[in-house]
């Protein structure tokens, strides 16, 4: 054994233990299935929430004790620790609403759980990343799992056309980011995001225009994962044909992570060439925010309306990294955080409303859901509203401190351009609204079995989460203030 | 000589890539990516990164084009296009004057290159075995355990998309 090599220490593993969970009790279900007999199959979700929490926990002790770890491949600081809770919580929530959901289409089984679990190790690592390369695996982790989950319900048409969109999309737009990532590579020789940044700031060696073009080529990969203009067209097709709780998490976590690792090498890496990716990611933003609200208005489907809604959400977080500041991030931060509860407790509702087969998926079939079942209506009221970014939820303070942030970077055309299309906004959600309130009840809701316990607790968790957040904002944003500080 | 090298097979290279994508036949692709495989195995070598290089060949030119190969087979590709007419004199001399150009290119290279002695390609040192293993089981620790996990789920997504029926 050569003299110079050093193992890993206990502090760096522990830097790894929540991926490492993760992966030990994705595998543990698998193992688990294979022993169990056809009538004891339920309890796989068990398994998986119970090492989601392990997870979360470990996570928080990663925490405690920031540092890179492994040869610098991984960073845990306070803002990659603040999205691996995010993206736990959008697991452990995704994981409640689907065994009902499973059980009515006839597809329970533990190879689901397994999925969701990978697919956060991928994500954890999105969180940490500080190598391209990390980020590359990561990112095809976090992918690849969400594509099968896409398709999970084989003998749906809708489920496969789904899965098989956004498999081929998907794989494109990595092409390019790995196409972007030799260029770095090839131009900066390194593909760690701080020597890749010392390398920007301080040689004039490398051309500004190729670097700005493999930039440009890594912004297609993200932009796509975000869903971001002009790479957003698979969203709808994606979102509708997928399994209700698929979309949840899908809408979540995946994109929150995308978010993170997107914010830091951008913020990281490439803050010493900021002035030329500046201007794409504004243009980004405004296109993102008026494709997603104005395409939204026609829609008659409750999940290609939060489809778009969603691309819309993501045009304001681009927003928020437009303004390039610490209290952009921050307010990023913050807005994810908002945006994950309101969007996965909107689409756990969904996955109760839609009944076996997803038949009632359009706006009209929830006509007057508040007599039916009030409490439904009122959570997913209250989500809705919380979309809107109505005062007193979640959604409100994230657009609130996003524009802040863009105020104070001068971006003043953005700013307005932003809050008339929340506007617009308002329109299309508050349409659902009124239907769930004004209108007679249609035969869709005569039929309405009372939601399953998972959903009633994934929905109420996030409700709550979204008015917190909207009576007491300082409670995150202080923790988003705080680890913002990437890069610097 | 490198450059010169790097020029042929990079060209190859694009030239097979684009043929790849052009054909109709989904096997004159396959048998067009095996061009651009080992190609990209010699770009490689000349970067000296020997222990790349082969395994390229064996993983990529070899074990994944067979597996390609016989999913097309399987999944019965269709008719092959009608061949071309050529003409009986090619298919008289063809291989002849192949081994006749290559026997005198050879000569060229040995002729204008008399005193290397032993290969050594490029500048480059340090894709040996050992080091590739060096720098996988340290720096690259991380990212190659992780793959693991890519790979345990390519595996499981192809349990999941293809089982008979749900239950």
């Amino acid at each position: 054994m050569p003299a110079n090599f050093a193992f890993p220490t206990e502090a760096e593993y522990i830097r790894f233990l929540p991926e490492t969970i993760l992966i030990l009790m994705g595998t543990l279900i698998m193992v688990l299935e294979g022993f169990a007999g056809d009538g004891h199959r339920k309890g796989t979700h068990k398994v998986a929430l119970f090492g989601l929490f392990l997870a979360m926990a470990a996570a928080c002790y990663a925490g405690s004790n920031p540092g890179p770890a492994f040869s610098d491949f991984l960073l845990v600081d306070g803002f990659g620790t603040f999205f691996r809770m995010l993206v736990l919580t959008v697991g452990i929530l995704a994981v409640l609403c689907s065994p009902s959901y499973l059980s009515r289409e006839r597809a329970d089984s533990g190879e689901y759980y397994a999925l969701i679990l990978y697919s956060l190790v991928g994500q954890c690592i999105l969180a940490t990343a500080n190598e391209l390369i990390m980020v590359f695996i990561g990112l095809e982790i976090s992918s690849i799992a969400t594509y099968v989950l896409a398709g999970y319900l084989r003998d749906d048409k809708r489920n496969n056309e789904s899965a098989i969109k956004y498999f081929l999309l998907g794989s494109f737009a990595t092409a390019f980011l790995l196409y972007g990532v030799a260029w770095i590579y090839g131009l900066t020789g390194s593909t760690n995001l701080a020597v890749i940044r010392q390398y920007l700031q301080t040689s004039a060696t490398a051309d500004p225009a190729l670097v700005g073009l493999a930039a440009g080529l890594m912004f297609v990969g993200f932009a796509f994962k975000v869903s971001a203009a002009p790479f957003q067209a698979w969203t709808p097709d994606v979102y509708q044909g997928a399994p209700a709780p698929v979309t949840a998490f899908m809408s979540a976590g995946p994109k929150a992570a995308a978010f993170a690792v997107f914010i830091r090498v951008y913020i990281t890496a490439f803050d010493g060439i900021a002035e030329t990716w500046l201007p794409v990611v504004w243009v980004s933003a405004l296109a993102t925010m008026v494709i997603g609200n104005f395409a939204a208005l026609t829609q008659t489907n409750i999940k290609r309306v939060l489809a778009y809604s969603s691309i819309a959400h993501a045009g304001y977080v681009l927003v928020a990294v437009a303004a390039h500041s610490q209290i952009g991030t921050a307010a990023a931060m913050f807005y994810l955080a908002s945006y994950v509860f309101m969007n996965i407790g909107a689409f756990a509702l969904i996955s109760h409303l839609s009944r076996q087969g997803e038949r009632y998926v359009q706006v009209n079939d929830l006509a007057g859901l508040s007599q039916r079942q009030p409490v439904t209506a009122a959570l997913f009221a209250i989500f809705l509203l919380s979309l809107i970014g109505v005062p007193l939820t979640g959604g409100f303070f994230g657009k609130f401190y996003i524009f802040k942030a863009a105020l104070d970077s001068q971006l003043y055309w953005l700013t307005v351009l932003g809050l008339l299309n929340s506007a617009v906004a308002a329109y299309y959600y508050l349409r659902i609204i009124v239907v769930m309130y004004f209108h007679e009840p249609g035969h869709a809701t005569e039929s309405l079995e009372e939601p399953a316990a998972g959903i009633r607790v994934a929905s109420l968790v996030a409700a709550l989460a979204v008015v917190v957040l909207g009576v007491a904002p300082s409670l995150l944003l202080n923790v988003a203030s705080r680890s913002s500080a990437i890069g610097r | 000589m490198d450059p010169i090298l790097f020029a042929i097979f990079a060209g190859i290279a694009v030239v097979c890539g684009i043929v790849m994508v052009t054909q109709r036949h989904p096997i004159a692709s396959a048998l067009s990516l095996i061009g651009v495989m080992g190609s990209l195995a010699v770009l490689y070598l000349l970067l000296g990164a020997e222990f790349i290089a082969a395994a390229q060949v064996i993983v990529y030119a070899g074990a994944i084009m067979v597996l390609f190969l016989f999913v097309i087979m399987l999944l019965n590709a269709g008719a092959e296009p009608k061949p071309l007419r050529s003409s009986y004199l090619a298919g008289f001399l063809g291989v002849p004057m192949v081994l006749a150009l290559m026997g005198l290119l050879g000569y060229l290279v040995k002729r204008s290159f008399p005193l290397d002695v032993t290969v050594r390609f490029g500048d480059f040192t340090g894709g040996s075995a050992k080091a590739v293993g060096d720098a996988l089981f340290r720096k690259y620790l991380l990212p190659f355990e992780v793959t693991s996990v890519l790979v345990l789920i390519a595996i499981l997504g192809a349990v999941v998309l293809a089982r008979k029926e749900m239950d």
